[in-house]
């Protein structure tokens, strides 16, 4: 009972915060709206009981990419809601793709549900309190089987890190 | 409704404790803020040898009391440009981070809100990552240069020294072995040694890292008066103002418990394990009683009636609850002996979080402010890699003791050594590092002059 | 301990949401935005299956683009600013230098 509550506040958050996120025409207030969405994303995450990536999430994307997108959102000083061309049709067909993929997947996914432990897929999911340490697992899993990976993502963020300074400075005139 | 009904009572009856854990900081922790702001007053009189508030209350101890009545009935004033929405957001955000990273710290083995989870301390430390975004959201949504700049400034500040704070955990981390709080405070115990000890450089990084972290003198100057009106808190007035300000106190609150768990050995006495010493266990009460004991002797040579009259009552209650405390121990059954092992361990854990307080504001006093380039200069070009190095060095330290069956304080004091050495060299380099840029920039006069290269 | 299909809906709504915000808007800021979204409704996606299978490797991945995305926002928020300090604008629309 306690699980479904957490999960449909949560969900609920993330929904409707999602839903006022595309369409505020301030920029300010679109990040402030992904930001609970995330943080909602972050309590979806403590909710599959997956407590290293719920305080990853917020402190990576809530903590830092949020941080430098309000900080970009300043710097271009989108504050002053700008005149949006009301073309109705890029809406309109925006919505109806967004409803024919939403229903087929729905459908798929609807015809597929079952109930933990019925269904041949989805073996029955441990009980919450018989599941190892989530971090202890995640670091195992990390520094053993996915050493690689991990490796190269450490050489990918130095190299978006160059490469945003890089890009982001002042060039300095030469006369 | 009845079921509904039923399942609160059952979760109320099964998180009570917890629950009234987080009662208590919500209603308790905006008031020791003010205190910790009259204390702050008062330590910094004691500097120069003044003596601080003195007139609101005995010896000035209701000005918390009465600059929260000021605050509050205040006139409430939004800039006129203002976005609303922001502006109301912002100090709810700065105190909701605060307050809620307050919920996975054990101040003493009874008292903490979420008990157990495996990710205690790297909660904290997250959650007080959402901090910075109440500064920059005020800022901005004051539609003020001041502020803008005054955020902005701190914002960077704050996510710089995020990073060495996290490596200065990581590396009496890697000494505990786990993320819980409660098991770090029993790896120290079980240890024989504070893990400041064991890892001083860590301490002494995590230490600077945490004045930066609170925007703390000699890092303040983003919110300094003196520079930049009041930086991000310019627009706000009353009881929005009390909030930021609440905000900023409890976070000192939460960054000394962080240290103080994992560094200063949490709320474990001083030489846990030595049982001679297991005197110390009473010390409370012994305090207490101490404290009555003096207040006997000096009710009788107040000057004014009303004083003498406090002082014994005073008097005589501190010394009636620790004749409870003392005697009452046969009496084990009692609900309120069992509170004996929780209260000791919060006072020394109080004790341990007043001491790194009391660092804090001595050298709020002592030392002049920081500019901003040499800041973010020291930030990023010394204490990172510093925090780096002595990763590493734990790491090694760690790897005598378990391959090579070293003695642990051996293999620290080594690492330590080679930590310091290592700081020596990179201070040096970063010197030489400067002043061949600030040569090259005079050399090529064509460049403007950035002062912030240097 | 809820169906697999609720975890896999509100994915499904997420992903959707961003995807409308992608199109839509013609602010480029908001449609980094959007991406970071549908990026999230993968995680969950990944996670809510790690759950299920008892299999640690779906948060790994997850752990993955929450990096992954950290390293796009950066450089595609460099890129913003970096075409902002030429052209003044963000809007989509009127990033049309290669249009003849």
């Amino acid at each position: 009972m306690l699980d479904s509550v957490i999960f449909y506040f949560f969900a609920g958050i993330a929904v409707i915060s999602a839903a006022l996120m595309v369409t505020r025409r301030n920029a300010i207030h679109s990040a402030v709206f992904l930001i609970t969405t995330l943080l909602a994303t972050a309590g979806i995450f403590l909710q599959l009981r997956a407590e290293f990536l719920f305080i990853a999430q917020i402190i990576l994307y809530v903590g830092g990419i949020m941080v430098l997108f309000i900080f970009v959102i300043m710097l271009v000083r989108l504050d002053v809601p700008l005149p949006q061309i009301r073309s109705g049709l890029q809406k309109w067909i925006a919505l109806f793709v967004a409803l024919t993929v939403g229903v087929e997947a729905g459908v798929v996914i609807f015809l597929a549900r079952k109930a933990p432990g019925q269904g041949l897929l989805i073996p029955n999911p441990a009980p919450a309190d018989k599941l190892p340490p989530n971090t202890e697992e995640l670091a195992n899993s990390l520094f053993r089987s996915y050493l690689l990976p991990f490796e190269i993502a450490s050489v990918l963020l130095l190299v978006a890190m160059v490469g945003a300074v890089v890009m982001a400075k002042k060039r300095t005139e030469a006369p | 409704m009845n079921p509904t009904l039923h399942s609160i009572l059952a979760f109320v009856q099964t998180w009570w404790v917890e629950l009234l854990c987080a009662v208590l900081i919500v209603l308790v922790v905006p008031l020791i803020a003010g205190y910790l702001v009259l204390v702050e007053r008062k330590v910094m009189a004691d500097m120069p040898a003044r003596l601080g508030p003195m007139r609101v209350g005995p010896h000035g101890l209701l000005q918390p009391i009465a600059d929260a009545l000021k605050l509050l009935i205040k006139e409430d004033s939004i800039p006129d440009n203002a976005d609303r929405f922001i502006f109301w957001l912002a100090p709810v955000l700065s105190m909701t981070a605060a307050l809620t990273s307050m919920g996975a710290i054990a101040f003493g083995p009874w008292f903490q809100v979420a008990r157990d989870i495996n990710i205690g301390l790297l909660f904290v430390v997250g959650v007080s990552s959402l901090g910075p975004f109440g500064i920059v959201l005020g800022g901005w949504a004051s539609n003020n240069h001041y502020s803008i700049i005054g955020a902005l400034r701190s914002t960077a500040q704050l996510i710089s020294y995020e990073t060495t704070a996290g490596f200065a955990l990581v590396s009496g981390l890697l000494l505990a072995g786990t993320l819980n709080v409660r098991a770090i405070v029993e790896a120290q115990r079980t240890d024989h040694a504070w893990y400041i000890f064991l890892a001083p450089v860590g301490f002494s990084t995590y230490l600077i890292a945490s004045i930066a972290e609170t925007n703390r003198a000699p890092f303040d100057l983003p919110a300094a008066a003196s520079e930049l009106v009041a930086g991000y808190m310019t627009e706000y007035s009353g009881f929005r103002w009390s909030l930021y300000f609440v905000a900023e106190y409890a976070n000192m609150i939460v960054v000394a418990s962080v240290g103080t768990t994992l560094f200063l050995g949490g709320w474990l006495r001083p030489f846990p394990n030595v049982h001679w010493l297991g005197w110390l266990d009473a010390a409370p009460i012994l305090l207490l009683a101490a404290v009555g004991v003096y207040y006997v002797f000096r009710a009788g040579k107040q000057p004014a009636r009303v004083q003498s009259l406090v002082m014994w009552a005073v008097a005589f209650f501190s010394l009636v609850v620790s004749a409870i405390f003392v005697f009452a121990s046969p009496f084990s059954h009692l609900p309120l002996a069992k509170m004996h092992d929780g209260l000791y361990g919060a006072f020394w854990f109080l004790l341990k979080v007043s001491a790194y307080i009391y660092i804090f504001m001595w050298l709020r006093f002592t030392l002049p402010r920081f500019r901003f380039e040499q800041l973010m200069r020291l930030g990023w070009h010394i204490l990172i890699p510093l925090a780096l190095v002595n990763v590493v060095g734990v790491a090694i330290a760690l790897a005598l003791h378990s391959e090579f069956s070293w003695n642990r304080w051996l293999a620290t004091f080594f690492t330590t050594l080679a930590t310091l050495g290592a700081a020596m060299m990179l201070l040096r380099w970063n010197d030489k590092y400067s002043a061949a840029v600030s040569a090259a920039l005079l050399a090529d006069s064509s460049i403007a002059e950035d002062p912030h290269a240097g | 301990m809820m169906p697999i299909g609720h975890y896999l809906f509100l994915s499904l709504a997420l992903f959707l949401i961003g995807v409308i915000g992608v199109i839509t808007r013609r602010n480029v800021i908001i449609v980094l935005m959007s991406i970071e979204l549908i990026l999230n409704a993968v995680n969950i996606n990944l996670v809510a299956f790690s759950r299920y299978f008892g299999a640690v490797a779906g948060q790994v991945f997850a752990l993955f683009i929450i990096a992954d995305a950290a390293a796009e926002a950066a450089v595609g928020l460099g890129i913003i600013i970096a075409f902002f300090r030429n052209r003044e604008t963000v809007l989509a629309d009127e990033m049309d230098l290669l249009k003849w």
